[in-house]
């Protein structure tokens, strides 16, 4: 069927029906066949978040693996411009180097697909806008990507932004590409503004079992102007040993009594200022009437770690939700899953990762209704392979969807794009 | 100015314009439907004041609802229409057409919830971007995105354009400060996006709509974040004796780690300009002056202070002061903030350009315009939100005489491609428009603009939603792209522009 593009620029294709293309004219090339003979076709990178959304029903596929690479790295800029499928873990190496980070923080999904870290690449993570639990502090993926390049689904080779933070020049399409899982076009390059990594970070565990009061907490750190850059709420719940990985297995800390329910407030700067805010925050949130702990640096970080990489989840054969809310109507949805499902909170108070076992499938509905009727948003990320009834994967209205259809075919006109993976006729 | 080539006027349209205005005003109130001559012509401009032009008519709906069915009237009637907010807009965004319908949001001016909780405020778009800040102050929060002209500038106006201000590197854009809002589309389909919660699913309709300049929707409602107030905020005040002494040790405070919340430049014509003007207190030997903004907890702002004046002083700075009080740190303000007015009182006529370049290469920059302003024999003075390569320079010259404006022009034009050639962008904060819609080529290509045109056909198929703005007409770069203002007769002249 791709005779013609083979032999014009010597793309390989592998048995599995896989093309690797080595920069951004062969993707175009093969996406104008593509866009010719109306054929679909699935897009996929380093394959470690390719279990989320829907299955794209494509004979062939179009890895873009070998575009990878840091094209510039401009620390005194804040940004790093890389080739769409450079390993994270890649850019995170080069921007230690200078003391600097991906603000947004990374959710590893490595542990849920094979029980060790792989965060993927920078197109991959860029393409599902999962920001880890710094967001609430510095916002999301979207937030920080500047510009990038790629390939429509006509296969144009197009760009958009920038490396300047201030652009207001034309659409952002930087927006729109982040959380497109790979619907609109085919990623090649990615401009990322960076940060200077924080000195240092302490977190505060507070103990504590009763919902309210944690509620109550999320709402005065997310008022507080001590500058609080984590904040997550871990049950110890519900007891069933149904669930392969407990958290004491995970949160093995010597300042951590792992077998509680716990907070962990984290506070980030140099000593002097950590030891300001943990003094504010005492005070602020009455933290001298609980049983608190302190985690410094050197099991902070690796807290912090084990939030992101979901390893509470590791290797599930359950049903894996996650769930968006305004922070305030947190405790609805608590009220909801409390002693019953594995979960926990983050992004103080408005971040669910919940768990639902396989024979509860239809649960998923339920707790999705409460989650719309509090104006949030419920996406499967994993399914159980019982999963076998109708429900949409992401949370969708008819007029949003049929904008979406509208944007996709601006984008994609024919469909070429991991067709369906995020809604029917998108 | 250069002339103006506008879309074609659609003859049809206004042949039935009685038509138009009896249908409108079945769809509103008749009053709030404004056809005669004197009552439109406060809107036949925004705060690009050179290019005026006279609506069909001009309509202010009261509710989503109106909006809805006066797009869909004039969808299904193929007439175009203008959305305006507060009209204090840079770039002729909301500059009318002869044969489009001005669609004011003036009536939408209430804040609709504030809500402490989820720290946020859900608003109508005519709100005023400081009526926010004043709404939630008395709790110690505030608005972060700070345009100069945030007293009269609109939250719709905010949203369309992506504002800025002086506080972006630290705090962002609009589109980085708002969690929701709700569009009208061309077609009449009012869409919600977003909403209370952090980030939304699907395609991010709220960041493509953000900065979209009116072009793809009509906003008439925005959920914004407000942010706590930090515990402390302190400035500092540095004069350098060198271009280049100056512009390194800017970079270098970003390339140290250091995020100030703010961080300004002025050149020595804008240091002598608005010290005359304002009596700031400013070190007139100064060949640059930096003002460096800090933020966080007590301990912090000073530990970075420190940081700042020992880069300043490695760089050989000629003077330092940092602020003691709230009222010092204010007055180091008071002359940045009467730039624009100073510039205002030494010329008839200056122009205002809007560029972003690459922090590192600002004191590249301010020799080439030193250079260019020698070479077109126009003084010219700079300022530089430095902290994220924002750059206003402000062409003095006299409009009256006709060379001397079309130097101008080229010399404006040189500088907006000194700052693509240096790795930069034509607009900054104030918004492509009519202004620099040409000069989109310098720098995306058919193909980028394409992309584009793409999109916006497949949310207005019929074109209807402010055409003539953002893309080429001509697809050609043309000498275009600043703020005229003439002998002080700017729209809007008391706002301070920074």
């Amino acid at each position: 069927m791709f005779t013609e593009v083979k032999k014009n620029s010597q793309i390989f294709q592998d048995s599995d029906k896989t093309y690797y293309p080595e920069d951004e004219v062969q993707v175009s090339n093969i996406v104008k066949e593509l866009y010719d003979k109306n054929s679909p076709i699935e897009l996929v990178g380093t394959n470690t978040k390719n279990f989320i959304g829907n299955k794209t029903q494509c004979a062939e596929r179009l890895s873009l693996s070998k575009i990878s690479g840091i094209v510039e790295y401009l620390p005194e800029e804040l940004y790093i411009k890389v080739k769409g499928n450079t390993p994270l873990e890649i850019v995170e190496k080069e921007l230690e180097k200078n003391n600097q980070e991906l603000a947004f923080e990374i959710v590893d999904f490595g542990f849920i697909k094979d029980g060790k870290s792989n965060k993927g690449t920078v197109a991959g993570y860029l393409s599902c806008n999962f920001a880890g639990s710094r967001r609430f502090k510095v916002g999301s993926v979207r937030d920080h990507i500047l510009g990038f390049r790629g390939v429509n689904g006509k296969g144009d080779i197009i760009k958009s932004g920038g490396t300047v933070v201030k652009n207001v020049t034309g659409y952002d399409l930087s927006k729109l590409i982040a959380g497109a899982f790979g619907t609109l076009v085919a990623l090649t390059e990615v401009t990322l503004k960076v940060l200077p990594k924080q000195k240092s970070c302490s977190t505060i565990v507070v103990y504590t079992e009763e919902k309210k009061l944690v509620n109550k907490l999320f709402e005065k750190i997310s008022s507080s102007s001590s500058d609080v850059s984590g904040a997550v709420f871990i049950p110890e719940e519900p007891k069933n040993e149904r669930y392969q990985y407990n958290k004491e297995r995970v949160f093995k800390f010597n300042d951590l009594i792992s077998n509680k329910s716990f907070l962990g407030i984290r506070v980030e700067g140099d000593k002097v200022s950590i030891n300001e805010k943990i003094k504010a925050l005492n005070q602020e949130l009455e933290l001298d009437k609980l049983t608190t702990t302190i985690l410094d640096v050197h099991q902070s970080i690796p807290f912090w770690k084990k939030v992101n990489s979901l390893e509470i989840f590791n290797q599930t054969n359950n049903n894996l939700l996650r769930i968006v809310v305004p922070p305030s109507s947190s405790i609805k949805l608590i009220q909801n899953i409390e002693n019953k499902f594995k979960y926990y909170i983050d992004w103080c108070g408005s971040l669910f990762w919940v768990e639902i076992p396989s024979t509860k499938n239809d649960k998923i509905k339920e707790i999705k209704k409460i989650t719309q009727e509090i104006g949030g948003y419920l996406t499967i990320i994993k399914k159980s392979e019982e999963f076998d009834f109708e429900e949409t994967i992401f949370t969708v209205n008819e007029t949003r969807l049929l904008i979406s259809e509208k944007i996709k075919k601006g984008f994609d006109p024919k469909r070429i794009f991991n067709p369906g993976k995020m809604y029917r006729g998108v | 100015m250069s002339e103006l080539v506008l879309p074609k006027i659609d003859e049809a349209t206004i042949s039935k314009k009685e038509y138009i205005f009896k249908n409108l005003s079945k769809i509103i109130n008749p009053e709030n439907v404004l056809t005669h001559k004197d009552e439109i012509k406060p809107y036949e401009t925004d705060a690009l004041a050179a290019y005026t032009q006279t609506p069909l008519a001009v309509v202010m709906p009261e509710n989503t609802s109106e909006v809805s069915n006066i797009l869909k009237f004039c969808h299904k009637e193929n007439v175009k229409v203008v959305p305006r907010g507060a009209g204090t807009g840079l770039s002729g965004g909301a500059l009318p057409l002869n044969d489009a319908v001005l669609l004011s949001l003036g009536k939408f001016n209430k804040i609709l919830e504030i809500d402490f909780e989820n720290k946020c405020v859900v608003t109508q778009p005519g709100v005023t971007n400081l009526g926010i800040t004043d709404a939630v102050k008395h709790k110690g929060f505030y608005y972060a995105p700070d345009p100069s002209s945030q007293l009269a500038c609109s939250i719709g106006g905010n949203v369309a354009e992506n504002s800025g201000g002086v506080h972006s590197l630290k705090y962002g854009t609009t589109t980085n400060n708002i969690l929701g809002v709700e569009i009208v589309m061309m077609d009449g389909t009012i869409c919600r996006v977003g909403g209370k919660t952090l980030d939304q699913e699907g395609y991010d309709l709220m960041g493509l709509i953000c900065g979209s300049e009116g072009l793809l929707g009509v906003i008439t409602e925005a959920t914004v974040k407000i942010l706590k107030n930090p515990q402390v905020v302190k400035a500092a005040l540095i004069g350098f004796p060198t271009i280049e002494e100056g512009g390194n040790a800017a970079s270098e405070i970003i390339s140290s780690g250091i995020v100030p919340a703010g961080m300004e430049i002025m050149d020595k014509a804008l240091i002598e300009a608005t010290d005359n003007f304002s009596k700031a207190g400013y070190p007139r030997d100064a060949e640059l002056l930096l003002i460096v903004e800090l933020d966080g907890t007590v301990s912090e702002v000073d530990e970075l202070l420190n940081q700042v004046s020992n880069i300043c002083k490695k760089n050989n700075c000629s003077s330092l002061k940092l602020s003691k009080n709230e009222k010092e740190r204010l007055s180091f303000w008071a002359g940045r903030k009467a730039a624009f007015p100073a510039c205002g009182a030494m010329a008839p006529d200056y122009y205002c350009m809007d560029g972003s370049i690459p922090r590192g290469k600002l004191a590249e920059a301010l020799l080439e315009i030193k250079n260019l302003s020698k070479k077109y024999n126009l003084p010219v003075a700079n300022c530089f939100h430095a902290g994220d390569g924002n750059l206003h320079p402000l062409i003095m010259f006299d409009g009256s005489n006709k060379e001397e404006l079309k130097r101008t022009e080229e010399f404006g034009a040189e500088i907006l491609k000194t700052c693509v050639r240096l790795g930069g962008v034509i607009t900054g904060e104030h918004g492509v428009g009519v202004e620099k819609r040409e000069l989109m080529c310098e720098m995306f290509n058919d193909k980028d603009i394409q992309q584009q045109l793409d999109i916006k056909k497949s949310l207005d198929e019929k074109n209807l939603l402010n055409p003539g703005k953002v893309y080429p007409i001509l697809r050609k770069c043309a000498e275009e792209g600043r703020v005229h203002v003439h002998r002080g007769e700017e729209k809007f002249p008391d706002l301070p522009r920074f």
